[in-house]
């Protein structure tokens, strides 16, 4: 009996949860608004027989629940009821299926006049490409990936020379405007998803795959990676941009192209050590960095970290914690470096300092925070000299300052900012380590490399 | 993955297709007693040995199917630069004959009971075959010295892995082989190795069957 | 010269008892030690995995709370976790333990008809179980590459165990494919050839219909397995390009070029999808038998049931790429394997109708195997109507690799498998051990698991609708997840906690019954099936003492007119009158 009881709360708790349950879908902000009706149909039909089956067989464990001197009714089949089972069943499927398969061939055909919009994934970051005013994206060949040319682009190409590299995990896409993003890997399987969209599709090294949809709603949405692809599959995040027309137009022509990057002057540093003189006064003269002045060392560092990191204050998506003084403090002097080019200046600068190692002052257990170090020297490289377009350069830079930031990270004083994707990556690994003493360890190993 | 595809609809339409035959036109819950008159009916009339055989035979079909569906497969990818198959493969396959022939000659014998044509048979049987897999090797190595490795292109990578797998099968086969061919010489009939000679003659058979279709498909691609 | 049925000649064929203890319990031939040899192993390892999906639980409701829980372990949790109790605990226990033990005595046998390579199959079986559990002492630990072991993650760095974990991991599934298929064979030419008089196809139970089908597409599905093991170990060792394309490592372009994960995905899931039916059927087998001897009924539509099972099996090798719908292939093979999967519910939802027409006017004895038949009723229905979402390639978009799947696959080949596997075990216990189990614990064990998984798999599915991706080792914050998802988690994870205790409570039952439980006698449920009339409880070597039995009647007559008894066993002849009948009853 209890049994009985317990299927009929089951069914009826299923429902209630079903019907109450905060945890359902995302508002939709795309054309696959019929995606959605095929789960209701889905849900309709299957709820049907959820409901039916196992009432009946509640019913039936009540009314033939074992009886003293009762006597089970002997019925070897029914031929009958048992087709009229299958048909019904085969209606029911066909009812789910049909209506299925009519929203997947408007999935299988991409309108005309969709802007093509390419995703590049790697392990953990994305990036992207649109084609420039030819409309046409040039060819890529992953024999040519490399830190100059992350797309592997084929520089031979023509139609490649005016196509627009996003060379973070930011995109923009055009209300109203039918959207085909080509999947391209340099590495891995990856996904590219956002629940509010409802479409994904992996991305397949080797093979470029696609999907389209028609954003419907403005705002702001998160990317995630939704197939394994490693340690850092959970922090692969990026965001997507449905802006109005216009915005869309605008962002577009504010980011560059292949053959302007490709041409674009290196940093000087003769007029970058002009600009230095500001940073000297706490990073040093020699870049050493000092630790009194919470200025970490910065030579020997990777130049495009360094450019990040300072347009990241620039923007604002660092240094603006009310509890990250330190970074409030250069905040102001990053905005003192007005444009790119005196940014990348200063950069060449400090690449022509003496690299000399930091001193060791953070003190742990070396062995603990080796173990520790296997998760970091995935992006960080096992020898801590940091993986050019992954991560940063550990070893031989100011400790204590690693230290800081280990901790800020964890605390969300640094990489909370919704822009900053490189360091919300480093906040979901910097939370991996427990307590101040793991941190330690961690940096005490860095030391030793 | 069609080519397995077939392969394996045709294996699943002959197991259900048999069990179908056992169960049409029975009303299992009526109870009889012609127990008598049915001695173990449904049951195959032949040897477990060989009904095992037969089923592995199966999965061993599944398995080169699979392979060789990899190998369309992968093959329309591009960069396939078909590899040239040494001429000593013909040679082989002609030795892989002979030892098929052996093992059928063989069988006969064993069935009438003529000892030294048994013996005769399984030695012959067994060194065609060791031959066969001795020429496989010289013929990897022909290929090796003539710089197609095994990481080079996947042409070569499949010549090897296939060649390897069929190989290996064979091997398998010898070990039988070797157990039974020991046991005749240590002094047993032909009646007790006849069941043993006869799987080794069905599997050889099939083992060249599978050679024939992967040089076939090795040549023409 | 005719071939003369191995029932027919039984007694020709000498058996030898084994007398040393080495032979009787360690390397015996005896289809009873082995199945009990594989049962303990995989219940063991089934321990194992369980333990690590308590790891993972523990990650997932509270986040970054264990210093022994880093991004590297929970990944290579999840991934050991699938493994293990996808090919280890339910495949190695559903047809190396139940099979084992019930083919010889439900056929009415002496045991299988390869009982040397029966052995040999547990012993390579065991081989392959401690080549996968060594993975967690190699450097770099197991592989972190998620069950499917996709490449080119599974062998790149940036996953962990890319060293040797990988390694060991193929090369256990190369082993144990060897071992399933010695068993295999055996278990399909004993159905097929060692049936005892009387035996035909359509007398069989339906247990030995489930595990028959299985094992066959066991036999057939399992190279695809092998073949992309083989093809992966040299893309990784020998520097190939089976499945390797061109791809960046760590920075470095890689020698690999032109091959296609794809290839991969395509191959495994050729064996994949079979795989679950693997799982499936037996359970499927031995529920409808567990429901038909509880209800005192005989199974509603027996033929019917037999056709589905082949149906099913036909149909499975054919639906294998709804794994696969947003993995990047053809997107026009969408429509086919839309279609082929949502037929494939149709012969299912038929088994469904008939377990549930099976209690309907019956006499229904809720023992604790009948509740967990129950369970089972209720948690397929679940599951598999949450397949049809998944099989609709449309549905799938917004779904696939969300905690929906999660939900999903636990609910159809988790949870009601282990349903079946626990109301076997308790249903089979008195025959294999001769006594009762404890009925209370029993019943305490099943409220636990039904209940207590229900709300660990109901919630979760709505996880995945608000579109939580699977695989993730946290969340973080996440915009379009609300704080209330993270409170669901730590719940699921509670429940998920008391679950796995629970299942203590199992072991202590079965372990403490061997000593302390009651004799109980040669057939405690009256069932009708061969098993239940060895002359000896358990059954000793040879199983039937002199004579082999000879069966006169389907596994089914339960409650039929006419008899007094409401069972005749299947080797009580068609004109045994009921009054003769030596055969107690108490109803």
């Amino acid at each position: 009996m209890p049994i009985a009881i317990a299927l009929i709360v089951l069914v009826v708790g299923s429902i209630l949860f079903h019907f109450l349950s905060p945890w359902t879908f995302t508002p939709i902000a795309s054309n696959w608004g019929m995606i959605d009706t095929t789960v209701d149909i889905t849900f309709v039909v299957t709820g049907f027989v959820f409901v039916g089956v196992n009432l009946f067989l509640a019913y039936a464990i009540i009314r033939y629940r074992y009886r003293k001197g009762a006597r089970a009714k002997y019925e070897p089949e029914n031929k009958k009821l048992e087709g009229w089972l299958t048909v019904i069943t085969t209606i029911g499927v066909a009812a789910m299926l049909t209506p299925g398969l009519f929203v997947w061939a408007k999935f299988v055909t991409v309108p005309e006049g969709a802007i093509d919009i390419e995703v590049v994934g790697q392990q953990w970051h994305w990036t992207f490409r649109l084609p420039g005013k030819d409309g046409a994206l040039g060819t890529t060949d992953a024999k040519l990936f490399s830190v100059e040319n992350p797309y592997g682009i084929i520089p031979e190409d023509p139609n490649g020379y005016d196509d627009v590299l996003v060379d973070e995990a930011i995109v923009h896409i055009p209300l109203g405007q039918p959207v085909r993003f080509w999947l391209r890997s340099k590495d891995v399987l990856h996904n590219f998803a956002v629940a509010q969209f409802r479409v994904k599709m992996d991305l397949v090294p080797g093979l470029e795959t696609y999907l389209w949809l028609e954003p419907t709603k403005v705002g702001e949405y998160e990317i995630l990676c939704e197939e394994l692809c490693g340690i850092g599959h959970h922090a692969m995040r990026g965001r997507v941009v449905v802006d109005e027309p216009e915005d869309y137009q605008a962002w577009v022509d504010s980011q560059p192209t292949f053959a302007e990057i490709q041409t674009r002057t290196p940093g000087d540093p003769v007029l970058g050590a002009v600009s230095y003189a500001v940073c000297a006064a706490c990073h040093g003269s020699q870049g050493e960095g000092l630790a009194a002045l919470h200025a970490p060392k910065l030579s020997g560092q990777d130049p495009r970290y360094l450019k990040r990191q300072l347009q990241n204050y620039k923007l604002g998506r660092r240094g603006i914690h009310e509890d990250d003084l330190y970074g409030q403090q250069m905040a102001p002097m990053a905005a003192t470096l007005v444009t790119d080019a005196i940014i990348d200046n200063v950069i060449a600068y400090i690449g022509t300092l003496p690299d000399t190692p930091a001193p060791a002052t953070v003190i742990g257990d070396i062995a603990h925070g080796a173990e520790l170090y296997v998760l970091c020297a995935n992006c960080h490289g096992a020898d801590g000299q940091g993986i050019p377009r992954s991560a940063p350069r550990q070893a031989g830079m100011s400790d204590w300052y690693l230290l800081d930031q280990l901790k800020n990270f964890k605390q969300g004083l640094r990489g909370h900012h919704p822009h900053d994707l490189h360091g919300k990556q480093m906040g979901f690994m910097a939370r991996t380590l427990q307590d101040d003493q793991a941190m330690r360890d961690v940096v005490a190993y860095i030391n030793t490399l | 993955m069609t080519f397995a595809l077939v392969f394996l609809a045709i294996i699943m339409a002959t197991v259900i297709g048999w069990l179908l035959r056992q169960t049409l036109n029975t009303q299992p819950w009526e109870a009889n007693d012609p127990v008598e008159n049915q001695p173990g009916r449904g049951v195959i009339s032949s040897d477990p040995a060989k009904i095992g055989l037969i089923s592995f035979i199966a999965v061993v079909t599944s398995l080169f199917a699979l392979f060789l569906s990899a190998y369309l497969m992968r093959m329309k990818l591009g960069d396939w630069r078909p590899l040239p198959e040494p001429n000593l493969l013909w040679l082989n396959t002609a030795i892989l004959v002979l030892a098929s022939f052996a093992f059928q000659l063989t069988r006969g014998a064993a069935t009438r009971g003529q000892l030294l044509t048994v013996k005769i048979g399984l030695v012959a049987g067994g060194a065609c075959t060791s031959l066969f897999l001795l020429g496989q090797l010289v013929a990897w190595q022909q290929l090796n010295a003539s710089g197609y490795f095994m990481a080079g292109n996947p042409a070569n990578s499949f010549f090897y892995l296939l060649t390897a797998l069929h190989g290996l099968h064979l091997l398998g086969g010898m070990w039988v082989w070797g157990r039974t061919t020991m046991r005749l010489f240590a002094g047993a009939d032909t009646r007790s190795v006849r069941l043993s000679v006869e799987l080794c003659a069905v599997y050889w058979h099939y083992l060249l069957f599978v050679w024939v279709g992967l040089f076939a498909l090795l040549l023409s691609t | 010269m005719a071939y003369v049925a191995i029932a027919d000649r039984d007694h020709e064929i000498e058996h030898h008892a084994p007398t040393t203890f080495i032979t009787k319990y360690i390397w015996s031939q005896d289809h009873k030690v082995i199945a009990i040899q594989y049962a303990v192993t995989a219940l063991f390892v089934g321990l194992v995995a369980l333990i690590l999906s308590g790891m993972m639980r523990l990650q997932l409701g509270f986040p970054n709370s264990f210093s022994f829980i880093t991004p590297i372990d929970y990944y290579q949790f999840i991934t050991m976790h699938g493994m293990i109790m996808v090919i280890f605990l339910l495949t190695a226990l559903f047809l190396g333990g139940f099979g084992n033990y019930l083919i010889p005595l439900m056929i009415g046998s002496r045991d299988m008809v390869f009982p040397y390579m029966n052995m040999l199959s547990y012993w390579v079986y065991l081989v392959s179980v401690i080549v996968l559990l060594t993975s967690f002492f190699v450097p770099g630990g197991p592989t972190g590459a998620g069950w499917t072991l996709y490449p080119p993650q599974a062998i790149l760095p940036g996953t962990p165990g890319t060293d040797w974990g990988i390694v060991l991991m193929l090369g256990s599934l190369a082993l144990f494919i060897v071992a399933f298929t010695m068993g295999g064979l055996n278990y399909v030419t004993t159905i097929l050839q060692a049936r005892t008089r009387g035996m035909t196809m359509m007398r069989l139970p339906l247990s030995l219909w489930g595990i028959f089908m299985a094992t066959i597409l066991g036999l057939l599905a399992f190279p695809a397995l092998f073949v992309s093991a083989v093809m992966m170990t040299l893309d990784k060792a020998a520097g190939t390009s089976f499945f390797m394309p061109a791809v960046m490592s760590m920075g470095e372009n890689l020698s690999h070029e032109g091959g296609s994960p794809i290839l991969f995905q395509h191959l495994f899931w050729f064996f994949g999808h079979p795989e679950v039916y693997i799982v499936a059927l037996p359970a499927f087998g031995l529920v409808s038998d567990l429901l038909s001897t509880h209800a005192r009924k005989n199974i509603f539509g027996y033929r019917m049931m037999v056709w589905a099972i082949l149906a099913i099996g036909g149909l499975s090798f054919i639906v294998w790429a709804h794994h696969m719908y947003v993995s990047g292939m053809n997107p026009y093979f969408g429509f086919f394997f839309a279609t082929t999967t949502l037929i494939i519910a149709v012969p299912t939802a038929i088994k469904v109708y008939n377990w549930v027409l099976t209690l309907w006017q019956g006499n229904i004895r809720l023992t604790v195997p009948m509740l967990f038949a129950i369970g089972f009723i209720f948690t397929f229905t679940h599951g598999g109507l949450t397949g049809i979402f998944l099989g609709n390639v449309v549905v799938d978009l917004p779904l696939s690799d969300t905690y929906f799947v999660v939900a999903h696959f636990h609910m159809v080949m988790g949870v009601s498998p282990i349903m079946v596997v626990f109301g076997s075990i308790y249903h089979w216990y008195p025959k294999i051990t001769g006594k009762m189990f404890n009925q209370t614990l029993g019943k305490v064990h099943f409220w636990i698991t039904f209940l207590g998984t229900y709300a660990i798999y109901l919630p979760m599915h709505y996880l995945g609708f608000l579109g939580v991706p699977r695989r993730y080792f946290a969340m973080g914050d996440t915009e379009f997840m609300p704080e209330s998802a993270f409170t669901l988690n730590q719940s699921i994870t509670i429940s998920a906690l008391i679950v796995g205790a629970a299942q203590l409570i199992f072991l202590y039952n079965i372990i403490v019954s061997l000593k302390k439980g009651k004799d109980a006698g040669p057939n405690p449920w009256q069932a009708t099936t061969l098993e239940w009339q060895t002359p000896d409880t358990p059954p000793k070597h040879g199983n039937w003492g002199p004579e082999l039995p000879v069966v006169h009647r389907w596994a089914y007559d339960y409650s039929v007119p006419g008899y007094h008894d409401d069972f005749i066993p299947q080797n009580v002849p068609a004109d045994a009158t009921p009054a003769t009948s030596e055969h107690g009853s108490d109803t």
